[in-house]
């Protein structure tokens, strides 16, 4: 029998790394790279945009809006990056740490904001708090007439955003803490320190790296978020794209806008990611091991008052007040509109997860495969993409394909072809651009997943005479079926989340729940933006069941 | 049953096993025994096919397998392996772990095997329990159960027993031996571990940089090394210098030995190891004996209690250090000096390094 190379060949010794090695990469290695262009042209087309600079445009947006957006921005990240960090360290160290009455709930119901976007906590804060909003109504009507601050301002846009975004501190952070178990700080007691030095000088140092990569993410959701910022009318670089597209209809000068932003994400993101090489050490002592600390009576009710006050603000009174506003608008807007509109979400999500997991399953096989530092580096550009925000996926992504687009059409019209777009009117856009987007979020859980179908594991199905095809059906998806099953849950969420890629590349009649809570809400129709929400909210508490059992099982 | 010849493989240019030639007989337990690195596990990889081989052919039975023009793919080779950290399929059952390997069996004739083999292993109780829910002990039994099942005509085990502790490691080793014995295995085990070599196999081949030092019987190859490196990694002793007085006669600090003086005395073969050659002489820890009345006196420099008895390392008058097994009574305080004997019924001298043949 003549040797046969397939399976095989994978065994033999790796190619060495370099210019040349892309040469000798093959199939694996192509699909990779074809999956890390998805991410790479939409970037390289914004920045093209400079080589066809609108001077007009261009002065216009000099000249008046971007010292606007820079400060604008620069603000919302200082106040953001601010709050998560105090609510979110703050939070994880008095749950994973300290017992207090109430800790066990909290410690997953902190996590619950994570289920509601944004966008939908800011027009409730806004119906909430404005000048008409019951509380102002009632404290006027009660101590007269007063001066209180607004929160439409740039306050109020950071207390709404820091306080949906501290989840991701908060889950990272208290990871840390309960893995590094109380040895450390027992250690640190033993050598004289007081319990707040020993947090001070040994556990917030030795979490450091985890809480800096929690922050990361939550600075690139604010330079992200596009509704939010929306329904404040707080200009930053999203709603200027977005203005710039669909207000002036240049997208070069949206393409501009989007390259400034991409340059402040991937500065986050490489910091991201440069603080994850520094999340080593971990393993000091077991956290089964340890045992809380016993707050005194006084700050445990402190401790207490502080976490419901947090999630109070943050979950509980938000989801009353939309509910209650959902009921209201019920009797009206529950009618096949908002069937049609919850369809499309659905349907939608679905398909964007089922891509999603399926080219997350291709890149983790071709890093099985063609293992080394060069598909390494590949599968970090190709899931780069979750630090993109919608706005600028969505201006590059369309640009090439409208390019395509125009080519098929001359293409067609030499053959007596009449009409005016072929992909341009589809789903293949905001498809391509959820793909992008939201592939790491596939790619993590069936990545880890397929780490551990070791080779011995693939070895010793061999040896006992599977084949190939077999071998695939019999060990590796009946293995990778719950990580394939989490990565699709959390796709599919994140896309029922999203606004800006659906606003803005969606075809005609493609409204979902989240473009409604859009057109609501900027009318000011709060009460018709709460019915979509709670439907988005519901989706949104799938994955957070599962963080929350995941967090659990860690201090069992 | 097992034969190899003349098997060669290299990873780039860096040749990772030699000329590497063995055989093993139906039924025989063989061992591949050396320091990590030594390339024992490429030649497990080889036998089983996962690894084509650069020179030389690997025959199963009376097929050859693996040559440089063929190489039969590992799920056409019959044969069974156990891995290191076991590889058991975590989202099957122990019996669907059995059972994975008996695909053309019908459904009775494969309840039956997975029974057989489950009562064979001692797993009866953790027929439907999962890998995770196992000891380290039972997975390693659910691997072997799983390896045997299929009735392949060649075991491979992979440093079978690394992942365990001691006390478990050498109970396994019995029950594994028991079981190859019943199931009439002709197996290849590789571990790094003599103790395990020693109580599982019938024949060993001590590895060293890729080639076959020596393949024996444990016996011979702690009182017959065939070379320096076989003799240090094989047990424990001191060299001694000699002088060949004949062909029967060495002469050592400690007296003279009597023996046959191999005349390869050298692994590189000089052949001429004749009178008054200096040679380096082996002594294991049993060839020295305490004895109060011997004028041969040695100072204590270290001592370790092993329970039945102590392993004294003794300073010669010439300063020459050897160890010494004595019975745990004999309890002496280190820099005191105490009468030893040789007890050495034969010879294992090596030329000495450096020295030149007269």
């Amino acid at each position: 029998m003549p040797a046969k190379p397939s399976v095989l060949s994978a065994r033999t010794p790796a190619p060495p790394a370099g210019v040349f090695a892309f040469a000798r990469i093959g199939g694996w290695g192509g699909l990779a790279l074809a999956i890390a262009l998805l991410t790479v042209i939409p970037v390289a087309v914004i920045f093209s945009a400079w080589l066809t600079p609108e001077a007009d445009i261009l002065g216009h947006l000099a000249e008046f809006v971007l010292p606007e957006l820079l400060s604008n921005t620069f603000w919302l990240l200082l106040g953001v990056g601010l709050g998560v960090t105090i609510l979110g360290v703050s939070l994880a160290w008095l749950t994973a740490m300290c017992e207090f009455p109430g800790r066990k709930f909290f410690s997953w119901a902190l996590l619950l904001p994570l289920a509601m976007p944004a966008y939908v906590l800011a027009f409730v804060m806004i119906g909430l708090l404005d000048y008409t909003g019951p509380l102002q109504t009632w404290l006027r009507e009660a101590f007269g007439p007063m001066k209180l601050p607004q929160i439409r301002s740039r306050g109020g846009v950071i207390l709404v955003m820091a306080l949906a975004l501290y989840p991701y501190v908060y889950l990272i952070a208290r990871n840390a803490f309960l893995s590094q178990g109380r040895a450390a700080l027992e250690a640190a007691q033993s050598l004289g320190l007081n319990r707040w030095q020993g947090f001070r000088r040994v556990a917030l140092p030795m979490a450091r790296p985890w809480i800096a990569a929690g922050l990361m993410l939550a600075l690139m959701e604010t330079l992200a978020d596009f509704g939010t910022v929306a329904i404040f009318n707080y200009d930053t670089f999203t709603t200027a794209i977005y203005k710039a597209w669909f207000s002036l209809f240049s997208l070069s000068a949206a393409s501009q806008l989007s390259s400034i932003l991409i340059l402040l994400v991937l500065v986050l993101a490489l910091a991201e990611q440069r603080t994850r090489s520094h999340m080593k050490y971990s393993g000091v002592g077991r956290a089964a091991s340890h045992r809380r600390i016993r707050l005194a009576r006084g700050q445990a009710l402190g401790a207490t008052l502080y976490a419901s006050l947090v999630f109070g603000i943050a979950f509980l009174v938000p989801l009353i007040q939309l509910l209650l506003w959902a009921k209201g608008a019920a009797a009206t807007d529950l009618d096949s509109r908002y069937w049609e509109f919850l369809r499309n979400s659905l349907g939608l999500s679905a398909l964007g997860a089922a891509i999603v997991c399926a080219l997350a399953l291709l890149l983790a096989y071709a890093g099985r495969q063609r293992p080394g530092p060069l598909m390494q580096l590949v599968q970090r550009i190709a899931t780069i993409g979750y630090a993109f925000p919608g706005t600028v996926l969505a201006v590059g992504i369309f640009i090439p394909v409208a390019w395509l687009d125009n080519v098929i059409i001359d293409l067609l019209k030499t053959q007596g072809w009449q009409g005016t777009e072929v992909l341009k009117g589809t789903l293949l856009v905001m498809l391509l651009a959820y793909a992008v987007r939201f592939l790491a979020v596939g790619f993590g859980p069936v990545d880890s997943g397929l780490q551990r179908v070791t080779r011995n594991i693939d070895e010793a199905a061999r040896v006992m005479g599977t084949g190939t095809l077999s071998l695939l059906s019999r060990v590796h998806l009946p293995m990778l079926k719950a990580s394939l099953f989490t990565a699709a849950a959390l796709a599919f969420v994140d896309i029922m989340k999203e606004m800006p890629i659906t606003l803005m590349t969606r075809p005609f009649g493609w409204d979902t729940l989240a473009v409604r809570v859009f057109e609501m809400t900027a009318e000011g129709e709060w009460e018709r933006a709460a019915l979509p929400s709670v439907a988005i909210i519901l989706a949104g508490l799938v994955p957070i069941i599962f963080l929350a059992g995941r967090g659990d099982n860690t201090h069992a | 049953m097992l034969k190899l010849d003349q098997v060669s493989q290299a990873y780039g240019s860096r040749e990772v096993v030699k000329n590497l030639s063995f055989n093993l007989l139906p039924g025989q337990i063989g061992c591949l025994l050396g320091p990590s690195g030594c390339g024992k596990t490429t030649v497990l990889r080889c036998i089983a096919g996962f690894e084509p081989v650069a020179a030389g052919l690997i025959a199963i039975g009376n097929e050859t397998v693996s040559s440089p023009a063929r190489l039969t793919p590992p799920e056409k080779r019959r044969i069974g392996m156990v891995f290191q950290d076991y590889a058991l399929f975590p989202h099957l059952s122990v019996t669907g772990n059995i059972a994975f390997g008996l695909g053309a069996l019908g459904k009775q004739e494969k309840q039956e095997r997975v029974d057989e083999l489950l009562a064979l292993t001692g797993l009866l109780d953790t027929a439907n329990k999962y890998p995770h829910q196992l000891s380290g002990g039972q997975q390693q039994r659910v691997a072997l159960a799983r390896a045997l099942a299929p009735r392949p005509r060649l075991l491979l085990m992979d440093e079978p027993f690394s992942n365990l502790d001691v006390e478990l490691r050498e109970r396994l080793t019995q029950e594994v031996r028991d079981i190859l014995r019943r199931e009439g295995m002709t197996a290849l085990i590789v571990t790094h571990d003599q103790n395990e070599a020693f109580a599982l196999a019938d024949v060993v081949g001590v590895m060293h940089e890729g080639a076959i030092q020596q393949w024996d019987t444990p016996y011979n190859l702690y009182h017959q090394p065939a070379n320096r490196f076989v003799a240090d990694f094989v047990g424990q002793g001191a060299f001694l210098p000699g002088l060949v007085l004949n062909n029967e006669m060495v002469e050592i600090e400690l007296g003279v030995l009597h023996g046959v003086i191999p005349t390869d005395c050298d692994a590189t073969g000089c052949g001429q190891c004749v009178l008054d050659c200096c040679v380096d002489v082996l002594l294991r820890p049993d060839d020295i004996v305490h004895d109060d009345d011997s004028l041969l006196q040695a100072e204590i420099e270290n001592k370790a209690f092993r329970g039945a008895d102590f392993l004294y390392t003794l300073k010669l008058p010439s300063g020459a250090r050897v160890l010494s097994l004595v019975p745990s009574h004999h309890d002496h305080a280190i820099g005191e000096h105490i009468g030893i004997k040789l007890a050495a019924d034969h010879v294992v001298a090596f030329r000495r390094a450096g020295a030149n043949a007269p």
